[in-house]
């Protein structure tokens, strides 16, 4: 590997760094101009004017904005991400639970997902327009444009009330093995599967087609290749840097973005601790989850780039 | 090439009749928008013909309508989008250095902020009408072009002929439009289905959170969570719109994807 | 009772002494009937929980909070099904001074979860805590009436500052969970005296609890176990009582009440309640203070049509006034407002408005098909020339934000248990939620002359005054009462409908049993 490279992934690992420091002071901000006002919400309505100003000064929200700001950014760096407002919980602990329930579910996704989307990317090019093209088209954009809790509903009908194969909400007990786990998530994951796999297997699909008229590739069809050979060996690679963005923004989204689906299953996630926090004006929980969700875009990101650098020679070595 | 595909026209039809029905909404639709003309979730009649929705109103104008809005938002808030996501990628990896350095680290600056939290926060600052709608969402979306499209360029930007170009001594817009911009355009294109259905099921999500179209206006997302009680004892109300959308999704996709054949089979020509 | 005699006695507290009588004999008499069967595990999926939820009983707000604290927790007296009260916590109640000290006898022989002894002097922590003046509680309001407070072996006594014969209601108030040192030590630990222990604690997720070996009341708590599931959404929660995998499940949507119930395994229980789904003028803030304007409004709604298409009939007509039939002391003789589109008109031209959009903000977050009903209020109103806006607000902050804050949008009450209460809450001109900014010093004042009268009908006479002035005068739109409608499994057994809260007033794990 060259030094260019060395220097190239280096620079983009320490940008990341700066990024997730720039992001944090722009959820803090983000977080300050949301409407409305955390002892109110804690109250709800029938808050007392007494209460709600005895919270307030517990609360701290009488402080400056900014020396809470350095002062949460300081104990974030050493692990400690404060207790919730809300209900006094250490929010380390209980988004760490929160954090491993989203990561397996996106983990089982992804492994389902993404392979399975290359494979019909790839059928697709090889059978390009012809049925099995056409097929596999349409079939991922109906799942693709059917809101995801439509989906969910209807799976879960099918399979935990009609059937009663699965259980139908994926309540998850401290007691479960990994086994009883999966079977827990196993509706949540085909929802999943269904919402990300027609964006990732249309992107293998246009880049693989994009680079199958280049030069090489008629010289290897020539050569007598098969077909299937010439777009796994030769053009896959050369079409992979779109296609790894594509698959980032569906890891992301994955598990930044699966609060529908979570609602819907009532899985233990992310995405549902955010929005409970979000709309009671929690702010120490918004700020610490909102780290976390960009420090996963910034990793993946960053990954995305750097497979982007390694897998394109003339990057690698430019003229 | 002169000759389209059956899937094209099956495409161009649905894609087509919607947008026409969007234009002359007020036109088509039986009755108007909010009217209560019947009981709660009537099934389909001669008179209702996808009968009523949850409170009465006739479904068939309700769909025209909504019609209108989704489409009229989706397509905008895409355009947008593109636009401006597809030129700053393009400019960003063509002009390289800072430019691309600073506008990159911004765009992943803003992507690393969940969605849903920066909506929630934009639209609850400023009042929210159709245009500040369009704006949020076609800038949140340019994040996501710009980054596919940058992806993209820098593969193409190496390429020898993008290099005789520069050497020929060509100016930024012109290896921008005449070399990086054909070159680029089947996965843009192919991407760009893909972002319309996602605008149109973004609007159903801020209408659910109360941040999106105002009652008694609806879009189609919003018309099945206005209904979706009765998604799984089949009562149309819930049912129609979604169809309505994943048709509309496919229609469009199965144009893109022609326009997709017709962009390779042209560069393969050169 | 022989103190009572001597006393300047007040036939509404005779009333309530009554119903303490009557509960206390019928206690055993409905355990020979049917003997309720032991074991199993209840489970029970609800609406209304999230993940920033604390046991804490003074923060409890939500109806998954209030189910887990019926659960491991215990009050005073409770609220019988028929209005009246029963002994918990208190073994006895007697009023002094002609209603301005109150003496409960604390039971003996009760034990927390801690294995602690209950105490007179946990109740008064308790007392203390929630009426501190740094409390954060939600029962500060009903506080407030409170002089001091004092132990006395077991008995617990506390002065007001004026007579008030509703004082033992008050104490049934679910906040007023009585804790081991009134919960200073620990608030959200989850430790009481009720029939079940937590033994699990996930807000958002899941609670779940065992049975409380030790627990004192043996008619109560029969299940060996008892879970909650949090499951907010609507059709999920529905697809696991379709499913089997709960017993029982709160707010059943009432437009698919009906389909749901069709499956041979599953009942659905509905209780007429004191809640109502209202919208709310302030009385105080052009447009709304000409009269004639808010007349107009009440009369361009239509009551029945909203009941039949956004509770799908699973209610009742309001008629612009808080107080229902599930009130003691109801004045039935109010005339029913009518939809009337000529009254309308005529109101709306006489008021003068300048015929500029009226704007409504409105949220599901308020109640429930909250955007249905606006949608017909104004098309109903449109019919009567009035022109009706509605601004769609974000469910995130509805209450904070635009409830008793934007001059016109929709609400909710849940109701009290006496009128005095909900008058006094909502309607009192001083009062902290007065969300219609009502200011009638008449009404304060028969409010005041109510509360110190000793004869129930003119008491109720006085009620029924109060009621036609808010109804005449007010800015209380209010079309619909709304049915409690709870489902669950045919197996469930010994069901008696509450007015006060669904799921029997949050005891449906401490008094059903697995037939």
């Amino acid at each position: 590997m060259s030094f260019l490279v060395v220097k190239l992934v280096s620079q983009r690992i320490a940008l990341g760094l700066m990024l997730l420091l720039a992001a944090s002071a722009l959820i803090f901000v983000g977080t300050q101009m949301l409407p409305g006002d955390v002892a109110q919400t804690i109250l709800g309505q029938t808050a007392t004017p007494e209460a709600l100003a005895n919270l307030r000064a517990e609360l701290g929200l009488n402080e400056p904005a900014l020396s809470r700001y350095f002062s949460w950014l300081g104990n974030a760096l050493q692990g400690d991400l404060g207790t919730a407002l809300t209900n006094g919980k250490d929010i380390a602990e209980s988004l760490s639970g929160r954090l491993g329930n989203t990561l397996f579910l996106a983990a089982c996704a992804a492994v389902v997902s993404i392979p399975l989307a290359i494979i019909l990317g790839l059928l697709a090019v090889r059978f390009r327009n012809r049925w099995p093209d056409k097929m596999i088209s349409a079939v991922t954009l109906a799942t693709i444009s059917v809101p995801e809790f439509i989906l969910g509903y209807l799976v879960m009908y099918l399979v935990a009330v009609k059937l009663r194969w699965l259980p139908s909400v994926s309540i998850v007990r401290p007691e479960m093995d990994f086994l009883d786990r999966i079977e827990a998530i196993a509706m949540p994951v085909i929802v999943l599967t269904f919402v990300v796999l027609a964006h990732m297997m249309r992107m293998t699909r246009a880049a693989i087609l994009n680079v199958m008229e280049s030069a090489y590739i008629e010289t290897a069809e020539l050569k007598g290749l098969s077909a299937f050979r010439v777009i796994a060996s030769h053009a896959m690679p050369n079409a992979i840097a779109p296609i790894v963005n594509v698959v980032m923004l569906n890891l992301a989204y994955l598990i930044v973005g699966v609060v529908v689906v979570e609602v819907v299953f009532v899985y233990p996630g992310m995405g549902q601790y955010l929005v409970d926090h979000v709309s009671k004006r929690d702010v120490p929980v918004v700020q610490a989850a909102g780290l976390i969700f960009a420090a996963v875009y910034i990793v993946l990101n960053t990954t995305a780039d750097i497979i982007a650098i390694l897998a394109n020679p003339r990057l690698r070595h430019p003229k | 090439m002169s000759r389209i595909p059956t899937s094209a026209l099956i495409g161009l039809v649905f894609t087509s009749a919607y947008f026409l029905a969007a234009l002359f909404a007020p036109l088509i639709a039986p009755y108007e928008l909010g009217a209560i003309v019947g009981d709660v979730w009537e099934p389909m009649s001669s008179e209702h013909w996808l009968g009523t929705d949850g409170i009465g109103r006739d479904l068939l104008s309700r769909m025209i309508h909504g019609g209108r809005t989704t489409i009229f938002v989706a397509s905008a808030a895409t355009i947008l989008s593109f636009t401006l996501g597809s030129t700053l990628a393009l400019t960003a990896v063509v002009v390289g250095g800072w430019v691309d350095m600073l506008l990159s680290r911004f765009i992943d600056l803003i992507m690393s902020i969940p969605t849903l939290i920066f909506s929630l926060v934009v639209l609850s600052v400023v009042p929210v009408t159709l245009p500040v709608l369009i704006l949020v969402m076609g800038l949140l979306d340019t994040t996501r072009v710009y980054r596919l499209a940058r992806a993209v360029a820098q593969d193409v930007n190496v390429m020898d002929y993008v290099e005789a170009a520069r050497l020929r001594g060509e100016g930024t817009r012109w290896i921008v439009f005449r070399e990086i911009l054909p070159n680029t355009l089947s996965p843009l294109v192919a991407e760009l289905g893909l972002r319309f259905i996602f605008m149109v099921l973004f609007v159903s999500t801020l209408s659910f959170l109360g941040l999106g179209i105002q009652p008694p206006a609806a879009d189609w997302g919003g018309i099945v969570k206005e209904n979706k009680e009765g998604i799984v004892y089949g009562i149309p109300a819930a049912l129609v719109p979604a169809f309505a959308i994943a048709s509309l999704a496919i229609s469009v996709n199965l144009v893109a994807d022609w326009v997709l054949s017709r962009t390779t089979s042209l560069k393969g020509g050169r | 009772m022989s103190k009572m005699k001597s006393q300047p006695s007040r036939r509404a507290f005779l009333g309530y002494v009554s119903a303490l009588g009557i509960a206390a004999a019928l206690g055993p008499v409905s355990m020979a009937e049917a003997a309720p069967k032991k074991g199993g595990t209840f489970v029970m999926a609800l609406k209304g929980g999230e993940s920033t939820n604390t046991l804490d009983p003074a923060l409890s707000l939500s109806h998954v909070t209030y189910q887990a604290l019926r659960a491991y927790s215990e009050t005073l007296l409770n609220v019988t099904e028929d209005g009246g009260l029963e002994y918990r916590l208190a073994e006895s109640v007697e009023p002094a001074n002609g209603g301005q000290t109150w003496h409960f006898k604390i039971r003996s022989g009760v034990k927390f979860h801690n294995g602690q002894e209950l105490t007179a002097m946990d109740v008064l922590k308790t007392m203390e805590r929630h009426s501190n003046e740094d409390s954060k509680s939600g029962a500060l309001g009903i506080m407030k009436g409170i002089e001091s407070m004092s132990v006395d072996g077991d008995i617990f006594t506390v002065n007001l500052t004026t007579p008030n014969s509703d004082l033992p209601y008050l104490m049934t108030d679910y906040h007023l969970a009585i804790q081991p040192n009134g919960g200073f030590d620990d608030p959200a630990a989850g430790i009481g005296t009720g029939p079940y222990k937590v033994t699990a604690n996930e807000p958002g997720v899941r609670y779940s609890f065992e049975k409380f070996a030790d627990y004192w009341d043996d008619s109560r708590g029969h299940y060996d176990a008892h879970e909650i599931l949090v499951i907010n959404d609507d059709t999920s929660r529905a697809a696991a009582l379709q499913s089997g995998q709960v017993h029982a499940v709160n707010l059943v949507s009432p437009k698919t009440a009906k389909l749901f119930a069709r499956a041979p395994h599953i009942k659905i229980e509905t209780t007429d309640g004191k809640g109502h789904y209202i919208f709310v003028m302030h009385t105080d803030t052009a447009p709304f203070d000409n009269k004639d304007l808010r007349l107009a409004l009440k009369y361009a709604i239509n009551r029945e049509e909203m009941v039949d298409k956004v509770l799908a009939g699973y209610g009742s007509v309001g008629n612009d006034s808080p107080i229902n039939a599930a009130y003691p002391l109801f004045d039935d003789t109010i005339e029913q407002r009518k939809f009337d589109l000529d009254k309308a008109r005529e109101h709306y031209a006489k008021s003068g408005h300048d015929g500029s959009p009226i704007v409504l903000h409105v949220s599901d977050a308020a109640f429930a098909g909250a955007l249905d009903a606006a949608a017909l209020f104004q098309q109903s109103a449109k019919a009567a020339g009035i022109p009706l806006e509605l601004k769609r607000e974000p469910a995130d902050g509805y209450w904070s934000e635009v409830w008793n804050k934007k001059p016109f949008c929709a609400s909710y009450w849940g109701g009290r248990p006496v009128q005095d209460q909900m008058w006094s809450v909502g309607y009192l001109s001083t009062a902290d939620w007065n969300d219609t900014n009502f200011n009638s010093p008449e009404f304060d004042a028969m409010l005041l002359e109510a509360r110190a009268e000793l004869d129930e009908a003119k008491r109720r006479e006085t009620y029924g005054k109060m009621g036609r002035l808010v109804r005449e005068e007010g800015g209380l739109i209010n079309p619909m009462f709304n049915q409690f409608i709870d489902g669950m499994q045919q197996e469930v057994t010994g069901w008696v409908s509450h007015p006060n809260g669904n799921l029997m007033n949050g005891f449906i794990a401490s008094k059903t049993w697995f037939e």
